[in-house]
């Protein structure tokens, strides 16, 4: 099974050298274990862009958005046995982040009969 | 709210077990022992953990936990050893449990990357067999219970664990070092670590998708296993060619079968349906492989030819001519007539079916391919193409007969049939 991992830090405090050490060895042990597939950070989203589409119109804005609140700061894509395993290194990277939220999510995979994703 | 607690420490377990199970095999030199100590961890903490809730760092727990256990185990055998030895040992033994437990602290705070390499070449050890390689492996460094590898073989649980008591046992008695081979040894020692892997890949990759997922899953603990080898060694060029050839496999997986579970062939497969990340995966594992700069062995050479079919954005695009080329040195190494007739379908693809079929014929007196139906499959579909039906239907019936497979033979009775219309 795969999961998207996410997380968001606290956005008052920016991370300290030792924080961003301690996560970059937090992951270098996962990929050892042979467990993350691959790991990403993601620039603050305020100056990108959001597309909508309804009604068969596209509507595009531009950033930046003063008051968001749903940031992603880093993301990994990790391949383990169960979700309660994909909870579990989540909770192992939240330890070492600090202040923060993460999500877990399953990448639907057809092969392996999964819960049933888009159609 | 108990049973969340016991998920929690089982996903704790599979992710840790192999690491906690290796650093005690170190000190303990008994991997039965290491085992059984880390199992009694395991216990407390399934007796604890409910109670006293999940810890903060439960990885760190379950370790300290075996520590201690590991340091009683010592000093048990050291009060032991104190009752039955002689003057002179006993000397000996007097300073060994703190040296050891000393050696204990620092192992267990190490990288623990020697031992779980040492683990591994030694549940492979050529002393077991073949099935208690696997299921030893799957225990061991997969952290898989019993029911899960007795579930995934489709075997009685008590089978499994029968075996794994007795692997164990065999283990200790032939007092099978806790080392990594070196010299000559390790080539032939490696390929043995190798074969364990890719068996339980092919086992789950064998299995549909639909039933019990214990056995698909085994395609994902033998990735795991690949990478933690490829990630332990990393100049070993067949370590990475079989990491590459498990990646790029499994990249198909989504797309082999259609939405009735029907097998897709791999040419009339939807591309867009293949995992893009495990074929870069693969395509980098096989990259560095072939830098490493030694002649290529079966797995290079086997992940060389899907990494043709990962390559290519169409089927028409497949670089068939290298595919041949590689199938021809894998037959110089494994001299498999198997091997030489996947050679004629990829020559046919690049040359034509003539040139294909003067190698299929070739084979008809190996003894070997006898009764294989995919010989006189492959050489229906050259004779077809060549426009020579009514040996192409003789041929498509004769491999119809050979099938074990019910909906391989009724596709192949309508090859014969549909031959020449």
């Amino acid at each position: 099974m795969k999961f998207l991992l996410t997380y968001q830090g606290d956005t008052t405090k920016p991370p300290t050298a030792e924080t961003m050490a301690a996560i970059g060895k937090y992951t270098q042990e996962m990929v050892a274990k042979g467990i993350v597939l691959m790991t990403g950070g993601l620039v603050r989203p305020d100056h990108g862009t959001k597309l909508a589409y309804a009604a068969g119109k596209l509507t595009i804005t531009d950033g930046p958005f003063p008051e968001t609140k749903e940031l992603i700061d880093g993301f990994a894509l990790v391949q383990c046995g169960s979700k309660r395993e994909a909870i579990e290194l989540a909770s192992g990277f939240m330890r070492v982040a600090g202040d923060g939220l993460g999500e877990v999510l399953q990448v639907f995979d057809a092969s392996e009969g999964g819960p049933p994703g888009p159609p | 709210m108990s049973s969340e607690t016991h998920r929690a420490i089982h996903a704790v377990w599979s992710i840790e077990s192999a690491r906690v199970i290796a650093s005690l095999a170190r000190i303990v030199r008994d991997v039965g022992l290491a085992e059984e100590l880390a199992q009694d961890a395991l216990l407390a903490a399934l007796e604890q953990w409910p109670e006293q809730g999940i810890p903060e760092n439960p990885a760190a727990w379950l370790m300290a936990a075996a520590k201690n256990r590991a340091i009683n185990s010592l000093r048990r055998g050291k009060m032991l050893e104190r009752k039955h030895g002689e003057l002179g040992y006993e000397l000996e033994i007097e300073q060994r449990p703190e040296q050891l437990i000393e050696q204990l602290e620092s192992a267990l705070d190490d990288d623990v990357g020697d031992d779980l390499l040492r683990l591994i070449f030694t549940s492979c050890h050529p002393v077991l067999s073949t099935e208690a390689r696997v299921a030893l492996t799957l225990r061991l460094l997969g952290g898989l219970t019993t029911d899960e590898i007795a579930r995934a073989f489709l075997v009685p649980e008590p089978t499994i664990a029968q075996r794994i008591v007795r692997a164990k046992k065999t283990l200790a008695e032939k007092q099978v070092p806790f080392e990594v081979p070196r010299g000559d040894e390790l080539s032939l020692r490696l390929a043995s670590v190798l074969e364990v892997v890719y068996l339980i890949f092919n086992e789950g990759y064998a299995a549909s998708a639909g039933d019990d997922l214990m056995r698909p899953a085994l395609v994902e603990d033998a990735l795991r296993l690949g990478r933690i080898l490829a990630g332990l060694a990393p100049n070993e060029p067949e370590v990475h060619g079989l990491l590459a050839l498990m990646e790029l496999n499994a990249s198909r997986l989504a797309a082999r079968t259609n939405s009735a579970g029907e097998p897709v062939l791999l040419l009339e497969q939807d591309r867009g349906r293949w995992d893009h990340l495990a074929i870069g995966r693969g395509l980098a594992a096989l990259t560095h492989a072939e830098s490493l700069g030694r002649a290529p062995g079966p797995y290079v050479l086997q992940a060389g030819i899907t990494a043709c079919h990962a390559r290519a954005r169409t089927p028409e695009a497949t670089d068939w001519p290298l595919i041949a080329s590689l199938y021809a040195a894998l037959n110089m190494l494994l001299k498999s007539p198997v091997v030489e007739l996947n050679r004629a379908v990829a020559v046919s693809m690049a040359e034509g079916p003539a040139a294909g079929l003067a190698i299929a014929d070739a084979l008809l007196s190996e003894p070997a391919l006898r009764s294989y139906h995919l010989l006189p499959g492959a050489r229906a579909e050259f004779l077809e193409k060549l426009g020579r039906f009514d040996e192409a239907r003789t041929e498509f019936e004769r491999a119809a007969l050979l099938t074990q497979n019910a909906k391989q033979r009724d596709r192949l009775k309508q090859r014969a049939r549909n031959c020449g219309h």
